[in-house]
């Protein structure tokens, strides 16, 4: 079988980087490819080449595509000839309706004019081939990331897609909404649809792939047929190296109970009579690593934010001790002066300022550390943002970096430091690994055993299940607003937790 | 790998700022070859004093406006507000004959309390600033008119005017040159090279990439040979003005203030990332709000100088400040979306917008043009700021 798709000795030069060099790929027609890659491996890098945001002539190398070299200007002509690529952030209007994102660019119209029946009619056929089952003209701010995610896809399909090409398609989405996302692209597959799948999820990507290729430091790595992959072949090709332990060792000796909550309820901002969190109450004792497990959207981060000086919801009741002691927590200073700290899932949203260096983020939290009376003591400042640059290993030339030009991972290291300056005892960590690499997970894995052994409490939410598992010592189940269950982790497994998810279905309705 | 992709960002900065001084510079000089061909002087002593004299209020209301663009918002009213001061300082002056001494700081207090109205909305309703100071210039703008009765009122005591057109005593005795004068002079010059090479000192230190050394003593040699020169002229007029002496402290304090408070720093950040600011404990609301009340104490400050500087207030005054003020912040290169921009180039901003005003004035350029060619040097200013960054 010829391939679809050959990339030949791709490089592509950014000053002073080389951010490709010497990349192969080679995708056969009806195939669904899988590219792994660390963070700043090249991964997006390449798929920009592919698909013309780096015109032709700008990088080295040939793209022979359906028999012929490939020559993009620009996203129109590679869309052109059926190549299609979805990214991370999604690229929809909000306030636009179903039917008018889908045709958005390519309307169903003739001279200017939108025939909107036709549209409308095809937008139900889409629909249906994607499993949707909304009306054309819902807006698509009203659905959520996962239905989001399959308007993309069908937006694709509008098109004519030959090669589709998704960047991270199930970072945003939870469990169930992935597996449907997953489930579609074994249906396109079926109706011959090529397709390329960016992700870090190794499970997800031995489920739908064919074939992997594996790129490290901006160089193809190696090539695997399905029945060749194995988790363990896909990092040790990530990394270059073997991680027999993807967890460091850790033995915990927890203290006794430092921060306990109770009978904590919480309603909706918007929506006073729509209780999010039930009842919860949950402990962590000094040097413990706590886990909270659930689905997305049971309310785990509104939980921890709630906690974290009231910042989300309304009509909070319920208390908080710490070392036995009832504190105040209703605001973010207050909480913070309580010892609590709260590093966000929403990293770039929530928990840094981009344009800012590194070292202005680090010490935003605890300003009066390094100020007397109001005024900045910048040569303090600069060394406390040195001494968490070397303490958590951030790398980047030095502490004015922007952060927006650090990899996933440093930024997360950022965001600890941050938190970490203003020496809590407890810290509440959601999805602290979520889309960091492998090599960078196991990095922030040992930042909070180390944390652990100085006798901080950390309470981790998290989405997958295996860090959990591998990192604490009790985890809580969550499930629509209630904590469900404990289970220690000489007890814990994946099954279990699942099940007390399933009860605490049955038990809520 | 992806960490070095922009390690140039922070040359980058010292271009454009660097870029905007020898814009300023470049602006000069063509108009001193423009004027020098028409026969006549542009850098004479009385020119320069009035650059001072006639912009200060633009300067005076663009550092209140970086801080307001810095939190995010923008402050459509402080010329109605000037305006509306400026009247209140006459009213109580020439009407009700209370001294300056009192009229000064409850004009100031009247400033501040509609600055404290206005941020109330914005700050603590969620109100955008666009809309609430849309309104505000609407309300002071008939405010004013209705204060005068639709006429001026004036003439000030010699005490007022001295806000504007009074110079500062010689203390040395000296007379011609003027003694003090020198002295500030010298000791501006000092400071200037003193700080320039602590801030190195400090940059290596800190790790920043240093400034080619070339590059740093060329641009303080420039600066102190051009403060030398000013200073030279006004010392043989009559000294320094009051209002450059406002000017230099209120700079000072505000570059103080921006780079080195804790509340300055916080300032930067609600105007980053919001949200990130309110989760690391900082009162955003509070600081909006106090962000407006110092924009309405400036904008009375600048409407008093105005005021003392025509001897009366008018209901026409103040018209086009907010635009001037504004097109300064961006020309000194702040960012549309908040969170950055500095006093040091809002300065340099306000000071290319004075000059040109000056220059095309002396020139006899008519006001359709001036306009024009203001309107076009603000786009290129920011094209020139966005081309740099897109690179």
């Amino acid at each position: 079988m010829t391939a679809l798709l050959e990339m030949r000795g791709i490089s592509k030069v950014f000053p002073g980087v080389r951010a490709l060099d010497n990349v192969s790929l080679s995708v056969e027609p009806g195939e669904i490819h899988a590219i792994c890659g660390e963070n700043g491996a090249g991964k997006s890098t390449l798929m920009k080449v592919l698909s013309g945001v780096y015109p032709f002539g700008s990088y080295e190398g040939d793209i022979i595509y359906d028999g012929e070299t490939l020559a993009c200007r620009n996203i129109r002509d590679s869309e052109h000839r059926g190549i299609i690529i979805i990214h991370q952030e999604l690229a929809l209007v909000p306030l636009l309706s179903i039917a008018e994102n889908l045709f958005l660019g390519n309307e169903v119209a003739k001279n200017g004019v939108i025939n909107w029946g036709e549209a409308y009619q095809r937008t139900e056929g889409l629909l249906k081939k994607v499993g949707l089952n909304e009306l054309p003209t819902t807006k698509v701010e009203k659905l959520g990331v996962g239905k989001q995610q399959l308007i993309e896809i069908a937006k694709a399909l509008a098109k004519d897609v030959r090669l589709l090409i998704l960047d991270e398609p199930t970072a945003a989405l939870q469990e169930n909404d992935s597996q449907k996302l997953l489930d579609l692209m074994l249906e396109l597959k079926a109706q011959g649809v090529t397709q390329i799948i960016i992700s870090h999820k190794l499970n997800e990507i031995s489920r739908v792939a064919d074939r992997i290729t594996v790129i490290r430091d901006g160089a193809s790595v190696s090539t695997m047929d399905k029945h060749e992959i194995t988790e363990d072949r896909i990092i040790r090709d990530m990394v270059g190296r073997d991680m027999a332990h993807r967890y460091p060792e850790r033995t915990s000796n927890p203290g006794e109970v430092l921060m306990e909550v109770k009978d904590w309820n919480v309603w909706h901002p918007e929506q006073a009579d729509r209780q999010i969190i039930k009842n919860a109450a949950f402990n962590v004792k000094k040097g413990e690593i706590v886990g909270i497990a659930g689905l997305m959207g049971t309310g785990r981060t509104e939980l921890a934010m709630s906690i974290f000086g009231k910042s989300y919801g309304q009509g909070h009741k319920g208390s908080i001790k710490m070392h036995g002691v009832e504190v105040d927590v209703s605001t973010v200073p207050k909480a913070v002066k309580a010892g609590i700290a709260y590093v966000t899932e929403d990293r770039k949203g929530l928990g840094l300022i981009l344009e800012e260096p590194i070292v202005k983020n680090i010490t935003l939290a605890n300003l009066a550390g390094v100020a007397m009376k109001g005024v900045l003591d910048k040569r303090r400042e600069t060394r406390v943002a040195e001494g968490y640059r070397k303490q958590l290993a951030i790398r980047t030339p030095g502490v004015q970096q922007k952060v927006m030009n650090l990899s996933g991972g440093n930024q997360q290291k950022v965001v600890l430091s941050k938190w970490l300056f203003t020496e809590p005892e407890v810290l509440i960590l959601d999805e602290p690994t979520r889309g960091i690499d492998v090599g960078a997970k196991f990095e922030i894995y040992t930042i909070m055993k180390e944390l652990a052994e100085q006798g901080r409490s950390i309470v981790m939410i998290s989405s997958e299940m295996p860090e959990l598992l591998g990192m604490c010592d009790r985890i809580y189940v969550m499930n629509e607003g209630r904590i469900v269950g404990e289970l220690d982790r000489s007890e814990a497994s994946q099954e279990k937790i699942m099940a007390l998810i399933l009860k605490g279905e049955g038990k809520a309705a | 790998m992806a960490q070095d992709k922009k390690s140039g960002s922070a040359l980058g900065e010292r271009l454009r700022e660097n870029g905007m001084l020898l814009a300023l510079v470049a602006i000069v000089a063509l108009f001193s070859i423009l004027l020098g061909l028409q026969g006549k002087t542009f850098l004479q002593p009385q020119n320069i004093t009035n650059i001072f004299l006639q912009n200060g209020h633009v300067i005076i209301l663009a550092l209140g406006m970086l801080l307001v663009i810095v939190a995010g918002h923008i402050d459509l009213s402080v010329g109605s507000v000037a305006a509306f001061t400026g009247a209140v300082a006459a009213y109580l002056t020439v009407k009700v004959g209370l001294p300056f001494y009192i009229v000064i700081p409850a004009t100031l207090i009247v400033g501040g309390c509609i600055g404290a109205v206005q941020g109330y909305w914005v700050a603590f309703w969620r109100i955008p600033s666009f809309i609430v100071t849309l309104a505000g210039m609407m309300v002071f703008r008939g405010a004013t008119m209705w204060m005068l009765g639709g006429q001026n009122i004036g003439p000030f005591p010699k005490e007022f005017q001295a806000i504007s057109s009074g110079f500062l005593p010689d203390l040395t005795g000296i007379g011609q040159p003027h003694g003090l004068t020198v002295l500030l002079v010298v000791l501006a010059i000092g400071a200037q090279f003193w700080l320039g090479f602590r801030a190195r000192a400090r940059d290596a230190e800190f790790g920043i990439e240093p400034e080619p050394m070339a590059l740093f003593m060329g641009r303080t040699v420039l600066i102190a040979a051009a403060t030398g020169f000013v200073g030279y002229q006004l010392a043989f007029l009559k000294g320094l003005p009051n209002v450059l002496v406002v000017l230099i402290v209120l700079t000072v304090l505000y570059a103080f203030f921006t780079e080195n408070t804790t509340m300055g720093r916080r300032i930067y950040a609600v105007g980053g990332n919001e949200k990130a600011a309110k989760l690391s404990g900082i009162n955003s609301d509070r600081l909006v709000f106090a962000c407006f009340v110092n924009m309405g104490v400036l904008a009375s400050l600048a409407g008093m100088m105005v005021t003392a500087r025509l001897n009366s207030a008018t209901p026409k005054a103040g018209t086009g400040f907010e635009l001037d003020a504004i097109a300064s912040v961006f020309i000194g290169g702040a960012s549309m979306t908040g969170g950055s921009g500095k006093i040091v180039g809002v300065v340099i901003g306000a000071l290319i917008m004075g000059v040109m005003n000056m220059g095309m004035s002396i020139m006899g350029i008519g006001i359709d043009y001036q306009q024009m060619i203001k309107g076009l040097v603000l786009l290129a200013a920011v094209i020139f700021d966005v081309y740099n960054k897109a690179k």
